[in-house]
């Protein structure tokens, strides 16, 4: 099962290299990370998504725990949650594809952000399912590159992961 | 007013000051010449080592006889990549030190400068923390952390890289030993249900068994955990790490479980309805095969670390916490079942399987577990014992009596050959009343032999013990049971008189080839001033026993040895 993970860290240096390294040493496998800033200075959230057994990651949340600079660990994967995820596709677009690309596109409600004679980026958000699907269909007209930003998730309604 | 300033290398001189500290252990260098400058006309003691690696290895043994973080300085580079063997020793056994290493100035890193090594990153996964310190303003709240790191929750090696220019910066020195760090808050009392849950299992249990390791040692509780076994009438099993925690003559304890341990503690762990493990991790030498590990037994699980809990075997009643304050806890409400039965079963154990070994050899060479044997009566559970790593560590973790915490050093988890004479030469100066015995082989001996300069140049009385068999001893066995006896690699041939070596540092030098001479070698290195080498010319091919190969059910025991 898929784990995703809100990890509230110190923004100090190296504190990436010792949440990456932490993974690889201990072979745990990170499917993707986002970094990013939170409302309150000095402290980063990082949102880690790990494939594994209830118990290897009851072991990961353990491990991140000790690092001193790592506040606080949710599994947001235990909770009500949205998760979305960022994903820019170049795809080949000839002038005689262009609009079939546009409506399928549109049905996802993606946006084409670039477009140039031979080809077209389109952005598209939403979770997993989504990714795969628009990645799919797209496939039809040969995809020249794709970059993706990992997952980020926040609790439905109000409450919130803090730092206390 | 004008604020006063200080220099970088003073204000680490103070802090060390104002934490306590009175020795330090280190190796000069390039990078770290300022600080190294200071200390010159500081009252701290330095002792010189003659390689970094026993800097760490000698503050690690201070460390674990005195309890306070050990402290070592080491250079850039050379001297930093040195320390590491002895760092991650000290993160597996989980002890407090504070290591400063001096770096290449600021504008030089990243360069590739000379004696340049990215120590935070190669000691990532090897220290409970570490820091790169860009400017001596950080300096104070960095060393109020590292001590505070190192010496509370589970206890751990911090190590602090100081660029050379940020030594001779000038800043503001505030200091304050209290610290708070938003993202570490160790727990120390147990959750008050998960106690009452221990002391009903503990009323119920028809079988108990405590089991205990370094965490013991570490949070003071030998006294307590005395306390509790002798109420509840309860055997006592100890890891490696946690010999002396409970006392090794007395007749609730049962040695030492696992790869080499006493048949009878093997037993007992196999055939529990209770292990109430406090301070251990489950290491896959005690457990051996995991899926048969203790299968007719609750386990109450008592440690400070919360990832160890349920980490390899899993757990009936968690108790995160410090040892000492939840085994009071438990004490306070205890309520004594009944063990008698169970402790027949045990003594009857014991009486069919004692310890073997150390029997006379009927003319042949000496025996190793006699020479461990001797030791033991003749220091009579009053000295501090430091091992390397192989057989006589095993023989001496089997036959050598130890009564006191924070007297029995060794590397349990690193398994660090070379771990022994420098920790010895801590211990010493940690304890300078106390008799110092360092039990080496003649292979782990050498990893650090240089050492034997320290000792001499600081007059320290200590007694290194050779068990001599001219092998690599435990490959060798591994060899012998499991390679069909070929022996790649492990014959020590070219190995030195260390008798000569000893009187060239300026130590005296024995040696032992039979029973008599090794008591009497004993004898006379325990009148000695200054170290004493004792060379223990002993049976080359003898094996440890009992043993449980790897991987195996720890009830699946090859006794060998002199009664096989």
């Amino acid at each position: 099962m898929k784990h995703v993970l809100a990890v509230l860290v110190e923004d100090k240096p190296g504190v990436l290299a010792r949440v990456a390294g932490l993974f690889s040493r201990r072979g745990f496998n990170i499917d993707n990370i986002a970094v990013g800033e939170t409302i309150t200075p000095g402290i980063s959230r990082m949102t880690i998504t790990v494939e594994g057994s209830d118990t290897l990651v009851e072991q990961v949340v353990k491990q991140l725990h000790k690092l001193v600079n790592v506040i606080k660990v949710s599994n947001l994967s235990e909770e009500p949650s949205v998760m979305r995820e960022l994903m820019l596709i170049k795809v080949n677009a000839e002038v005689g594809s262009r609009s079939d690309i546009q409506q399928i596109v549109e049905t996802f409600r993606g946006k084409v952000v670039d477009v140039s004679p031979d080809s077209m980026i389109i952005e598209v958000t939403g979770d997993e399912g989504k990714m795969e699907a628009i990645k799919l269909l797209l496939q039809h007209f040969g995809i020249k590159e794709i970059v993706r930003t990992g997952k980020i998730a926040l609790l439905r309604g109000s409450r919130i992961t803090r730092e206390g | 007013m004008k604020k006063k300033m200080t220099k970088g290398s003073s204000m680490i001189i103070s802090a060390l000051q104002k934490e306590g500290v009175e020795l330090i252990f280190g190796y000069p260098g390039g990078a770290v010449l300022p600080l190294y400058d200071r200390l010159y006309d500081s009252p701290l003691k330095h002792i010189l080592v003659r390689h970094e690696q026993a800097a760490v290895h000698a503050a690690d043994g201070y460390a674990r006889v005195t309890g306070n973080p050990g402290v070592v300085f080491a250079t850039s580079g050379p001297g930093a990549t040195n320390l590491v063997t002895g760092i991650a020793n000290a993160y597996m056994d989980s002890v407090p030190l504070v290591l400063i290493t001096g770096q290449v100035p600021s504008s030089f890193i990243g360069t590739d400068a000379f004696q340049e090594a990215d120590i935070t990153g190669i000691t990532l996964p090897v220290t409970k923390h570490n820091y790169l310190v860009k400017e001596a303003g950080h300096l104070p709240e960095i060393l109020s952390e590292a001590f505070y790191l190192a010496s509370t929750g589970r206890r751990g090696p911090v190590l602090i890289d100081v660029p050379k220019d940020v030594f001779d910066q000038e800043d503001q020195f505030n200091y304050s030993v209290e610290c708070e760090i938003p993202g570490y808050n160790p727990t120390y009392s147990g959750h008050a249900g998960q106690i009452t849950r221990a002391v009903k299992a503990i009323r119920d249990a028809k079988r108990p068994v405590i089991f205990g390791g370094g965490g013991l040692i570490r949070s003071g509780a030998s006294a307590v955990l005395e306390e509790l076994a002798e109420k509840a009438n309860i055997p006592v099993i100890l890891s490696l790490m946690g010999l002396g925690a409970y006392p090794g003559d007395k007749s609730l304890f049962l040695g030492m479980p696992g790869m080499h341990g006493s048949i009878t503690a093997n037993y007992a762990l196999s055939e529990a309805d209770l292990i109430i493990a406090t301070g251990v991790r489950f290491d896959d030498r005690v457990t051996g095969k995991l899926d048969s590990f203790a299968n007719n037994a609750r386990i109450i699980h008592i440690d400070i670390d919360p990832a160890e809990i349920g980490k390899n075997v899993k757990i009936d009643v968690p108790i995160v916490g410090d040892v000492k304050t939840v085994l009071k806890a438990i004490l306070k409400k205890l309520q004594p079942g009944d063990t008698v039965k169970w402790l027949e079963q045990i003594e009857n154990w014991q009486k069919q399987n004692p310890m073997p070994g150390g029997l006379k050899g009927n003319g042949d060479a000496m025996k190793p577990q006699y020479v461990i044997r001797e030791l033991s009566r003749l220091c009579d559970g009053d000295a501090i014992v430091a091992t390397d790593v192989g057989q006589h560590q095993m023989w001496t973790a089997q036959h050598f009596i130890i009564r006191n915490p924070q007297s029995f050093l060794t590397s349990g988890g690193l398994g660090t050959m070379g771990y022994g004479f420098p920790a010895s030469i801590g211990a010493k100066l940690a304890a300078p009343d106390k008799k110092v015995v360092c039990i080496t082989g003649d292979g782990s001996f050498q990893m650090n032999i240089q050492e034997l300069a320290t000792a001499v140049n600081n007059r320290l009385d200590i007694i290194i013990a050779i068990i001599n068999n001219g092998f690599l001893g435990m490959v060798r066995q591994w060899q012998d049971i499991f390679y069909e006896k070929r022996y790649a690699q492990t014959l020590l041939q070219g190995n030195p008189d260390f008798v000569r070596v000893a009187e060239a540092y300026g130590a005296r030098g024995m040696q032992a080839s039979d029973e008599k001479e090794a008591t009497a070698a004993i004898e006379q290195a325990m009148q000695e001033k200054g170290p004493v080498v004792i060379d223990f010319v002993v049976e080359p091919e003898e094996n440890v026993y009992p043993m449980v190969a790897p991987n195996r059910p720890i009830n699946d025991i090859i006794i060998g040895g002199d009664r096989s």
